[in-house]
């Protein structure tokens, strides 16, 4: 079973709906021990870096994270789902992230931001995310990134500069892009993911 | 590893059945809007706009429902426009299924909606969506209500600035008078608009030809939207998008290998 958590930002029933497509029973959830259990985690994020990282505390969604990781159980961050796992966010202010990584999102150099559409990515050899994807397209929204490697599989991507579009760091996965909202190539992304479960 | 063109089918809806006029009037029907998505989404499209315009709350509620039926089947994103004049109705909208929603007349009668709603969802979610004609304003040109009947009284540059400021994500930029002519993009006007904005410009009104496209992007938009052209079957998305890749514009190949 996968569980989508749900603290409060984000159109989750067609993040569900897309997880679905992967062939796993798929829950909307807020509740801790659900959220903890689950096969498959999921921490979506739309909106600002600390309202996300607040939201994530509400529902004790950074212990969650963490005990998770220490129990080797598979967690997917996509969006600022993502960014709020780094240690430090600087939109609106310096805030702390869950630190899962010791690294910054930082504010993205480039001519026109927010950064929105489809761009390629040159994804990591050995990645399992992006086995049989790596030359597609996937959506983007955001105007803050992370510009460090991270992980053993870190995949970039370039808009005005280079930045992590992916991260594949043991259990914990991370996709700055929105799978769920990448036509073909982001289900099956979904559905390598869903194959790690 | 490059950012991709979008091309945006735009779906004019009204109490559930998909419509199409030329410069706003004389509309007549395209076909059913979830289906209408589907196919677009197989053909390729980048994104998808639902523009409700239903004059009834009864109309409103079917386009909540239209959203949230194409939101379950399709996987690309889609933007919802018309008649949203609050927080609520945007929270609505996104908790039915919309990813980014586009606001025109509201913002016009109370400018501070778009800092609320940026300020609650995020300015990734916010579409300005602005219907200008060419007008004797400091511009050259003007921004109008009503679907292009009306005069707002404001220039419409003047208005792109104030808007940016405000934490808009994206502009949508319509022009009244090349709306449903098939006569090209109002490329000085994509010009600009471009050169006072620092957010993605989707350009929109008048796509005929395959050049059209390539001329808007050319004056700076990020994006290109268009109806009539595709409800019709002048031009298939592939199409567009074949001849863009091969005039050396980014386009994304919605099919996997």
């Amino acid at each position: 079973m996968i569980a989508i958590l749900d603290y409060g930002s984000g159109n989750l029933r067609s993040a569900q709906r897309a997880f679905e497509t992967s062939g796993h029973e798929v829950v909307i959830t807020s509740d801790y021990h659900v959220a903890l259990n689950a096969d498959g985690l999921v921490v979506p994020g739309v909106g600002a870096f600390a309202s996300c990282m607040q939201g994530l505390i509400s529902v004790r969604g950074d212990q969650i994270v963490r005990e998770r990781i220490a129990a080797k159980r598979p967690t997917l961050g996509i969006c600022v789902g993502m960014q709020i796992l780094f240690a430090h966010g600087v939109e609106h202010g310096a805030h702390e992230g869950v630190g899962v990584w010791n690294a910054t999102v930082e504010k993205l150099t480039a001519p026109i931001l927010p950064h929105m559409g489809w761009n390629t990515v040159s994804s990591a050899t050995g990645s399992v995310l992006f086995s049989g994807v790596e030359d597609q397209s996937f959506y983007f929204v955001h105007s803050y990134a992370v510009k460090d490697s991270v992980g053993a599989h870190p995949t970039f991507a370039e808009y005005g500069e280079k930045f992590l579009a992916a991260v594949e760091d043991g259990v914990i996965a991370a996709t700055q892009f929105h799978p769920e909202k990448s036509g073909a190539a982001g289900l099956h992304l979904i559905k390598n993911w869903s194959n790690t479960l | 590893m490059t950012l991709s063109v979008r091309i945006i089918p735009c779906l004019d809806v009204t109490d559930g059945r998909v419509v199409k006029g030329v410069n706003f009037t004389n509309l007549v029907d395209a076909g059913d809007p979830v289906e209408m998505a589907s196919l677009y989404d197989a053909e390729g499209a980048d994104e998808l706009t639902f523009l409700d315009i239903s004059a009834s709350v009864a109309g409103r509620e079917t386009t909540l429902d239209v959203v949230r039926k194409t939101a379950e089947q399709v996987f690309i994103p889609l933007t919802v426009g018309g008649g949203i004049r609050s927080v609520e109705d945007v929270d609505r909208l996104l908790r039915a299924g919309a990813d980014k929603v586009s606001i025109n007349t509201a913002a016009i009668d109370r400018p501070e909606l778009i800092a609320e709603i940026a300020d609650r969802f995020g300015s990734q979610v916010l579409v300005i969506s602005i219907d200008a004609r060419r007008a004797r304003t400091d511009s050259g040109f003007e921004v109008t209500t009503h679907g292009g009947r009306n005069s707002a009284g404001l220039d419409a540059l003047a208005w792109v600035e104030r808007a940016c400021a405000l934490g808009v994500g994206e502009i949508l930029l319509n022009s009244m008078d090349a709306d449903g002519t098939r006569a090209g993009y109002d490329i000085g006007m994509i010009k600009a608009v471009r050169a006072v904005s620092q957010v993605p410009l989707i350009a929109s009104g008048g796509a005929g030809t395959l050049e059209d496209f390539s001329a808007a992007l050319d004056a700076g938009a990020d994006a290109l939207l268009a109806a009539s052209v595709f409800h019709f079957g002048v031009h298939r998305i592939g199409d567009v998008k074949k001849y863009l890749g091969a005039h050396n514009y980014s386009v994304r190949n919605a099919h996997l290998a």
